[in-house]
């Protein structure tokens, strides 16, 4: 059995919420040990030097769209699984938006056995609410539950109807998953492409309103309060949203939310002169809005950091803006934008690694996401000081749909570890590292 | 006087010292048109392409009129019939136009941003004859000429501008040019075309239009364009012509020299009435004969300064013209 001594990092415990010195013992794929430096008993390990460097749980990112089946165009789980493992994330959960649909068993098995085959990044799916994504009849939940869907979703689009909703929010109680939603009113948002605010009336761009949000989390709240499920409001962007959700937890409703790192860091401004890299759904909002979805952050009213990775191919972005496709890529630019919210003062560090892994994990009932002995040795070693400046090019993703070109930015994984086995490594890009062996 | 900018993109952030040198310009350019021989040698030589996205017999007419009393080759490209219906990208197709070496594309084109993303792809400069709901800054340009020629100087007067604002790149344009200039600026129409956001842009909202119309200086309608009846902006024609239609009675509020403003096509009885378009204060072929002059004076302004162009020849021509129709007020 491989046993390898990461040693001399900044342990962040994300459970405990404290940030020290220590060093973590790895046998085979677990976690053997956790102690303070030098106390371990480990003659016969590898060792992993992390002098300098911040040792975190593997990031986990429950909000992904790898394209495959049907799209590998625009990315595929190989090229998302190596997107993920630069940006520091173990584990993945992808969404239905799939060619076919994701909304039944074979399709679950074909993405899972995906994942198996490229050996990367966790990879777990997500199931359609509804079959083909139509918003009409209930797609097979418990088929696809069967062949190891971890959530449902028919993300992309809402779920217009009330009482398919309800349906969904009922029925999957049988199964334990939550239903996450994408909630914008499709008839609020009419052919919409940014945020409906002054951006837009002087773009002559059609908006989406942040009602159009609002108005679903709304009537979805009291669709729990219905039926008792578990409501997970996808990637939030709105004050009055986060308010919402705020009020439903105080409740003692079962609605978790998250946000992704472009609506903790742009408004509607950074559409500019029609950059498609600003275009995507919901939109960006305004200054108040992010400053809410920050305080949500913070104060766990926001549960999770997910980076809706949606990586399209560059003539889709390269066009008239109306007709652009919606989305940005993510996964390799999360965790050095996480770490400007610590400098900023937004969080503090433990708690954005809690926000970015065991906090998703737990949404979708993932074992994922801590450090404790026994756990999966999932972990990335961070660099926090290392300064890069965002380039798309350089992405392991096939998508370059950044709103973040250019951006400077601190910190990056240089080691990231699946099941006790390092599957990236950027140290000898760090020759300043010394490197054991 | 310079004109600063490489493109005509958007009349947004133009200095009033831009403006009124393609006004000025504009203005002494007038002349030629008055001509038995209504052509000038200034742009010999060089190629004009209208890139019409959309169809408009008036406005891309207008271009193509302006480029050749200037002496320019004009090429027009419409949508249909052109490798666009055949599915060629805008980025191909400007790729393919800048191949053939055009010394200024004129577009229109049914997405707001459209010419920004052109300018993006070609070096030659681009004219924006209306994009999307964004904006259309030849017709606000010779709006604010044919103002300028009926009431003397814009600055100070005040300005309604009625109809559906949300659409209207003209709207949009003239919003900008005139508060540019220093014209007061109201905005009237019904509160589902009109968001509130356009106060940002220093101008007054009004829902009633004889709030806004009293005491105007200038009324400017615009278009109701038919296809909105049916999405619930408003209810019918029939009820938006009988809260927002300039009919004689409303003309009264306004100052007694009050001009009337349109940019065709007229929908008659529906926003504006037959009494009212074809009465005393309508300057609306005015407007159409100014449109060719403020053609004209952009596309010398940003083609022959674009490469060389023998502008000795022209501002002789020119020169005695600027005199002659500048002062008239």
């Amino acid at each position: 059995m491989t046993r390898l001594l990461v040693a001399n990092g900044t342990l962040v415990d994300p459970v405990a919420r404290t940030s020290a010195p220590a060093d973590l013992l790895v046998e085979g794929e677990r976690v053997a040990a956790v102690g303070a430096p030098g106390t371990l008993e480990a003659a016969d390990a590898t060792l992993v030097d992390a002098r300098g460097l911040l040792v975190l749980p593997g990031l986990v990112d429950i909000h992904v769209h790898l394209r495959e089946p049907g799209q590998e165009y625009k990315e595929t789980v190989a090229t998302g699984s190596a997107a993920a493992l630069a940006g520091g994330f173990t584990t993945l959960a992808t969404m239905a938006n799939t060619n076919p649909v994701n909304d039944n068993g074979a399709v679950t098995q074909y993405v899972l056995e995906r994942g198996r085959m490229v050996a990367g990044a966790r990879v777990h799916a997500i199931g359609a609410v509804s079959v083909g994504l139509q918003g009409e009849r209930m797609a097979e939940i418990g088929e696809m539950h069967r062949a190891g869907i971890v959530a449902v979703s028919d993300d992309g689009r809402p779920i217009m109807s009330a009482s398919l909703m309800r349906h969904a929010l009922e029925y999957t109680q049988l199964f334990g998953l939550p239903v996450i939603a994408h909630e914008e009113d499709d008839a609020l948002c009419c052919g919409g492409v940014m945020n409906e605010g002054p951006t837009a009336v002087r773009l002559g761009l059609r908006g989406r309103p942040a009602a159009a949000e609002e108005v679903m989390i709304a009537r979805d709240v009291a669709l729990v309060e219905l039926t008792g499920g578990h409501l997970h409001v996808a990637h939030l962007s709105t004050a009055r949203g986060v308010e919402l959700v705020r009020q439903a937890k105080a409740r003692g409703l079962r609605v978790t939310a998250e946000v992704t790192p472009h609506h903790l860091f742009l408004t509607e401004e950074a559409v500019g002169d029609y950059d498609t890299n600003a275009k995507m759904a919901p939109p960006l909002r305004t200054r108040a809005d992010v400053e809410a979805l920050r305080q949500g952050l913070a104060d766990g009213t926001i549960d999770a950091i997910a980076t809706d990775h949606a990586p399209h191919h560059q003539d889709e972005k390269d066009c008239e803006f109306d007709e652009a496709a919606f989305g940005v890529v993510g996964l390799e630019t999360a965790l050095p934008l996480g770490l400007r919210l610590v400098a900023e003062g937004v969080l503090d560090l433990p708690t954005l690694v809690e926000r970015m892994s065991v906090g998703p994990a737990r949404i979708l009932g993932l074992p994922a996401g801590t450090l404790a002995a026994g756990g999966l040795a999932d972990l990335v070693l961070v660099d926090p000081e290392r300064k890069w400046k965002v380039a798309a090019r350089a992405f392991r993703s096939k998508g370059r749909n950044t709103p973040f070109e250019g951006w400077d930015v601190a910190g990056r994984a240089l080691v990231t570890m699946v099941g006790g086995r390092i599957l990236h490594d950027e140290r000898a890009a760090t020759p300043q590292l010394r490197v054991a062996s | 006087m310079a004109f600063t900018q490489r493109h005509l993109l958007g009349l947004e952030g133009l200095s009033a010292a831009d403006i009124t040198a393609v006004l000025d310009t504009a203005a002494s350019f007038k002349e030629i048109n008055e001509r038995d021989i209504k052509k000038v040698p200034t742009l010999r030589g060089k190629t004009v392409i209208n890139l019409f996205y959309e169809s408009s017999t008036r406005t891309r007419t207008s271009f193509e009129i302006a480029a050749k009393r200037l002496s320019a080759d004009t090429i027009n490209v419409s949508a249909s019939g052109s490798s666009v219906s055949k599915g060629e990208t805008l980025a191909d197709t400007a790729r393919n136009l800048e191949a053939m070496r055009p010394d200024a594309i004129v577009v229109r084109h049914g997405s707001s941003g459209a010419c920004n993303f052109l300018a993006r792809h070609v070096t030659c400069p681009i004219i924006n004859a209306g994009d999307g709901c964004h904006e259309h800054p030849t017709q606000a340009l010779l709006d604010c000429l044919t103002i300028k020629e009926h009431r003397g100087e814009i600055a100070g007067l005040t300005v309604a501008i009625v109809g559906d604002l949300l659409h209207s790149r003209v709207g949009r344009s003239n919003v900008h040019a005139l508060r540019a200039l220093g014209a007061k600026v109201r905005l009237v129409g019904p509160p589902t075309l009109l968001p509130q956001e356009f106060a940002g842009l220093g101008v007054e909202l009004h829902t009633r239009l004889a709030d806004g119309v009293r005491d105007a200086d200038v009324v400017m309608m615009l278009r109701i364009q038919r296809e909105r009846q049916g999405r619930n902006y408003f209810p019918s024609v029939d009820e938006y012509a009988h809260y927002y239609c300039l009919t004689e009675d409303v003309v009264r509020l306004a100052k007694p020299q009050v001009i009337i403003l349109h940019p065709g096509p007229l929908n008659r009885g529906l926003e504006i009435s037959s009494a009212v378009a074809d009465g005393p204060y309508s300057v609306i072929m005015n407007q159409v004969t100014n449109g060719l002059a403020v053609r004209m004076a952009v596309l010398y302004m940003l083609v022959a300064r674009s490469k060389s162009v023998d502008v000795g020849e022209t501002e002789a021509l020119s020169e005695p013209a600027r005199g002659r129709s500048g002062a008239r007020a």
